[in-house]
């Protein structure tokens, strides 16, 4: 059937292919010898090449949460007001020109500049912002972080179907170039909050041209298709490859932008990410292994840069069940962590130990010192939670997500507990990263690592999820007075006695102790000298129209 | 006749096979936790309700399973959850040229080295060549390939510049995968060719080519060859199969956009269309890959097939 | 007369007794004998070595201490003198008992879920190969079925319903590997089923399952036990894979592919981490594998005639 005996034929064919394939792999490296490297070429070429992290799960505003999505965006779209190139408290205009509260901050008048164009040479209107926020804000979008424009009064009624008419929402345009928001309270810290992308406008034209305003998924993010009103416009998208941003030619402020263009790469692994930077393959890494700090931080003119970022990593306890349900036995695994080790040999990229749960701010917030380190009064603790010695303590378990650092760090406490309170029956449980979510969300945990990154920076972003029953509590800690402080700071204008009283509720949630705050995070990253006007920031939101590339002397990091 | 009798049932029994894979799979991927709506910020309850609709969640399963094989009998693998704005069809579009150039080109080199090195191990039963190259590829599997990629990667991309350490566009990264996964099948194809050839060899049919004057290496590749290399046929569809479905640790060292990345995205997402039409792509490739093998084994040894 | 032939049959087919010529064989061969007391010290360091009063707990850490040189003795912040045999880690671990810990994990690990995925596949391959016709049509298709189902995503299914236990790991390991060792059984016993010997057993009359256990099994046992060799590394490397889903050891607790794993990542700031453990991995399996050749000609039924 198969003709046995004429192999001779196929057995040559097989072995010319072979020695051609061999022959390419000796080849192709000479042909692609090079003396300029691709960073080198992008910098000349001013294309910005970003290592991005993770896959863009979208680049509609309304569909994404993640900040290397965000990241995408903001070269895309242009929001009211944008970030400032060298600080997260100064603001930048965006779309409006300017902008004016009323006297309680419970109202703020946006005037849009009259230039401002989408990609496609449509003029952004006021009426883009509207719709905008009626598409995110709609109950059949299901945006997920929809729950960012409840500032807007009537808009958590809208979104969950209570009202049906939008126009009982507070965002009104009046004429073409004005913008009103009238909010649930006063917020005197609202441009920060527009700054975010789930305030981006959309256009209009565009998504209805490839379906309904609510439609979730439909063609008008591809390349070709989609339009903004960024400084760039999508020119490409390959999935898990890249993305590439080329710039916006009706960009109102298009003289200005200094790049031809950026290409985001979303490279999960760290350590290949490293790797690409030391390759010369992308200008800035998304992020650096913990392994490599020191390594890197020993380099002279060394392209490492540790920032602040504005983070806080922590262990939620649950308090409904024991042995956690103690609240003195909370504070004793709590004033029993050594948090300066932790930081200066475990995770080694220059966090600040955490002893209250909010990071300070610029802005003035100072989260009151209630936490420490102190072996004598965590003893105190575990004795007055009922237990002679740690032995007597029963089994619990520390839940975590399996990344590397997770596990040092769950390690590393696992063993301070055993030496300093002499707790030996501490599990640590790996879980993948949606069975850790499920988990933490039905609260069958003892104590489970987590990690909050501020949205925009204010106290409220951190303090607002331990309110009794808040979706992201997680903990079943519940406390009237807490809840009741944080009602009576929403409704404060005065900053300075809104921050107060939100650092006295701190207070209350750290005397409490349904988290145990570890460290504030530092945003670790690779940046080739070549790239100009990349200043640290502490939401890490760069405004790409400022950045530049020139070619550095020395040429490249080494 | 009897050969078309043979393909006739056996796609037959292959399309049967994958059905039961593409039910198992579609129930399975529901079974586990944390469904495709689950965010680490919580998204709120009446929004996640509202998206399962979107997505036609909210049917009970037997429906949704029905409309799923409803669409995919016409090819449509239905919209990716992950990646949003595109059909798992484009997405896997995408991925399978990246995972195709990578298996294949690893398997050709695994080949090139594993079946000589095996014969010349055979051929020089216990002397230093057969403890050289075994050593070698023994240290070939050893190596996992978690170790091996970034090794490559460190000496030939970092060191030398012959390569360039990752990225797919205009790189040469997806070179120093396919070695990768190249040396580590060949030491298992070096292995097991070395293995049945000794099998062969012992053989009477040898013996006497031997007796009869035949030279060594004619007796060595004309005679003994062909039956020496049937368990590395067995061998190879799996292989070819993993190679191009599972290279997903190689994917991620040198950041190529391949499908085993997809998947392992997809799972980790809990993308249910995703995780379904790659599994069902990857099974169709083990079928074929098996369906493939079995007709060059029977071709390879007269007497399995006699035995059909 | 019936009972005669059965009775000679029986007495052709015994000869000399399989294991004791086998081990006779095996005992001329230095180089397997060699990896067989080797493999027997590793096996002795891992699981009583440990045991010993002055070996280091494998989980106590030092942060202060960390990534230290082999042979290397310092004082932690605590005031505590430590002695690095082989150094320390990136918690300041002792490495030398963290690889004897791991050790324990990954031999059981190895040899347990091999010896599964061994059970399964050469009977299942076996019979499926000599059944022939239908049958083995059937059987050869569940085993594609099986190959393609999404391995991680049964994975992640299993630990959240039964927990994070080790049997799982084997089942898991073992539910794997014998696929292939399946396949490649089936197709030795399909072409040794039609050779002169079988045709001279059966036409002895022996029984069916006494043809395949005893004449086509052994036969097969040539690749078997190469494969087997070649199960036991990817079985200790599947562990450590595993343990990145989360599944199998858990945290402090070590084996050697966590190790090499957690080596890998470290390879640019302290290769040490990747070259001791894998060394003892290495230096393991390279004795299994001599001794896995060793045994396979000691038990050739063909070289004994040579």
């Amino acid at each position: 059937m198969l003709r046995p005996r004429t192999d001779r034929t196929g057995q040559g064919r097989l072995l010319r292919l072979t020695l051609s394939s061999l022959l390419l792999l000796i080849l192709l490296p000479l042909a692609s010898c090079r003396q300029e490297s691709r960073v080198e070429r992008a910098t000349r070429e001013k294309i910005l090449l970003l290592g991005n992290g993770a896959e863009p799960k979208a680049l509609d505003p309304h569909l994404v949460s993640s900040v290397g999505d965000a990241n995408i965006l903001r070269a895309l779209f242009e929001g009211l007001v944008i970030n400032h190139p060298e600080s997260d408290t100064l603001h930048e205009p965006g779309v409006a020109e300017r902008w004016e509260p009323n006297a309680d901050f419970s109202e703020w008048r946006f005037f849009l500049r009259t230039n401002a164009k989408w990609s496609n040479g449509d003029p952004v209107t006021a009426h883009d912002f509207t719709y905008a926020y009626h598409r995110i804000l709609h109950p059949e979008m299901a945006a997920p972080y929809a729950s960012m424009l409840y500032f807007l009064k009537n808009a958590e009624a809208f979104n969950r179907g209570e009202i049906k008419d939008f126009a009982e929402v507070g965002v009104k345009a009046v004429g073409d170039h004005e913008l009103v928001c009238t909010l649930d309270n006063p917020a005197p810290f609202f441009p920060d909050v527009v700054k975010h992308t789930t305030w981006l406008p959309v256009h209009r034209g565009t998504i209805e041209k490839f379906g309904k305003m609510t439609d979730n998924y439909t063609e008008w993010q591809k390349p070709g298709n989609h339009v903004g009103n960024g400084p760039f416009q999508l020119a490409e998208w390959r999935i898990n490859a890249h993305v590439k941003a080329r710039p916006n030619p009706h960009y109102w402020d298009a003289a200005n932008v200094k790049l031809k263009g950026i290409d985001f790469y979303p490279i999960e692994s760290p350590f290949t990410e490293e790797k690409a930077f030391r390759n010369g393959l992308i200008h800035l890494s998304y992020s650096m292994p913990e392994s490599l700090i020191e390594s890197y931080r020993k380099q002279e003119n060394s392209p490492l840069r540790i920032e602040t970022y504005n983070g806080s990593y922590f262990y939620r306890c649950n308090v409904t069940q024991s042995p956690t349900d103690n609240a003195d036995f909370r504070r004793a695994l709590a004033w029993a962590i050594d948090r300066e080790v932790i930081v200066k040999y475990v995770t080694r990229g220059g966090q600040t130990p955490a002893y209250a749960f909010t990071p300070p701010s610029e802005e003035g917030y100072h989260p009151p010192q209630v936490v420490g380190y102190d072996l004598e009064k965590a003893r105190d603790y575990l004795k007055k939670a009922g237990y002679t010695s740690g032995k007597d303590v029963p089994e619990f378990v520390i839940i975590i997500n399996t990344l590397e650092a997770h596990k040092n760090i769950a390690m590393a406490i696992q063993d301070m507990w055993k030496k300093n309170l002499g707790i030996e029956k501490v599990r640590i449980e790996n879980q993948e990263w949606k069975v850790y979510q499920q988990t933490v969300l039905d609260m069958r945990y003892d104590v489970a690592r987590a990690g909050w990154i501020g949205d925009y920076v204010d106290p409220q972003t951190f303090l607002g999820m331990w309110v009794t029953k808040d979706s992201n509590n997680n903990t079943g800690w519940s406390n009237a007075d807490y809840d009741r402080l944080l009602r009576e700071s929403s409704r404060l204008s005065d900053p300075a006695a809104r921050l107060a009283k939100l650092a006295e509720a701190e207070a209350v949630l750290l005397d409490g102790m349904p988290v145990l705050p570890l460290y504030w995070y530092t945003r670790v990253y690779l940046l080739h000298p070549d790239v100009r006007n990349w200043h640290p920031l502490l939401l890490d939101n760069h405004p790409y129209k400022h950045i530049g590339l020139v070619p550095s002397e020395k040429g490249g990091p080494q | 006749m009897e050969t078309a009798r043979f393909l006739l049932s056996r796609f037959a029994q292959s399309l049967f096979a994958l059905l039961c894979i593409v039910t198992i799979t579609f129930f399975l991927a529901r079974l586990a936790p944390g469904g495709p709506f689950l965010d680490e910020k919580k998204i709120p309850e009446h929004l996640v309700e509202q998206m399962k609709r979107n997505y036609g969640f909210d049917k009970p399963l037997p429906v949704q399973y029905a409309t799923y094989l409803g669409r995919l009998a016409r090819g449509d693998l239905g919209p990716s959850l992950g990646n949003k704005g595109f059909t798992v069809n484009e997405v896997i579009a995408e991925g399978f040229p990246v995972s195709f150039m990578l298996g294949i080109c690893g398997l050709v080199i695994a080949l090139a080295i594993g079946i000589p090195a095996g014969v010349f191990a055979a051929a020089k039963r216990n002397t230093i060549v057969d403890y050289a190259l075994m050593a070698l590829a023994m240290i070939g599997i050893c190596l996992p390939t978690f170790v091996i990629a970034p090794l490559l990667g460190e000496i030939f991309a970092l060191e030398l510049g012959w390569f360039d350490v990752a990225l797919w566009q205009n790189s040469s990264a997806w070179i120093l995968g396919s070695v990768t996964l190249g040396l580590y099948y060949s030491a298992y194809i070096a292995r097991l060719t070395r293995g049945s050839m000794l099998d062969v060899l012992s053989q009477d049919f040898i013996r006497t080519a031997k007796a009869k004057g035949v030279p060594p290496l004619a007796v060595l590749f004309k005679h003994a060859f062909r039956g020496g290399i049937t368990p590395v046929v067995a061998f190879l569809g799996p292989a070819l199969a993993g190679l191009i479905g599972g290279s997903f640790v190689v994917e991620t060292v040198f950041g190529l956009p391949g499908l085993g990345q997809h998947f392992i995205k997809a799972a980790t997402n809990r993308d249910y269309w995703l995780i379904n039409g790659t599994v069902t792509v990857f099974a169709v490739l083990i079928l074929v890959m098996n369906f493939l093998v079995d007709v060059l084994q029977a071709w390879l040894d007269p007497r399995t097939r006699a035995a059909r | 007369m019936p009972a005669a032939t059965s009775k000679n049959a029986i007495a052709i087919e015994k000869g000399s007794s399989l294991g004791r010529d086998a081990w006779l064989r095996l005992r001329k061969n230095h180089l397997a004998m060699a990896s067989l007391w080797f493999t027997v010290f590793i096996v002795f360091i891992s699981f009583i070595l440990p045991l010993v009063p002055g070996i280091p707990n494998p989980n106590v850490t030092h942060p202060d201490l960390q990534s230290l040189p082999a042979f290397t003795s310092a004082k932690s912040m605590e005031g505590v003198e430590v002695f690095y045999l082989l150094g320390s880690d990136h918690l300041g671990r002792d490495v030398f008992s963290r690889i004897l810990h791991g050790g324990r994990v990954s031999l059981a690990v190895g040899f347990l879920a091999t010896f599964v995925s061994l059970t399964i596949g050469v009977v299942y391959g076996a019979v499926s190969g000599y059944l022939g016709g239908r049958i083995d049509a059937a059987m050869m298709r569940v085993v594609d079925i099986l190959y393609a189902l999404p391995f991680i995503i049964i994975v992640i299914i299993l630990t959240t319903y039964f927990g994070n236990q080790l049997w799982l790991l084997f089942v898991c390991i073992g539910a794997v590997e014998w696929l292939t060792m399946s396949r490649i059984v089936r197709g030795q016993v399909l072409s040794l089923k039609r050779q002169e010997f079988i045709e001279a057993a059966r036409s002895l009359g022996l029984s069916q399952w006494r043809i395949l256990f005893r004449h086509l099994i052994p036969n097969t046992l040539g690749p078997v036990i190469v494969y087997t060799t070649l199960t036991v590394p990817a079985v200790m490397r599947l562990e450590a894979v595993l343990s990145f889903l989360s599944l199998g050891v858990q945290p402090p607790d070590a084996s050697w592919g966590s190790l090499i794993k957690e080596g890998a990542d470290l390879m640019g700031s302290d290769p040490a981490l990747l070259i001791y453990p894998a060394l003892v991995f290495g230096a393991t399996l390279f004795s299994l594998n001599f001794l896995g050749d060793g045994l396979r000609d000691a038990l050739d039924p063909k070289s004994s005639k040579d």
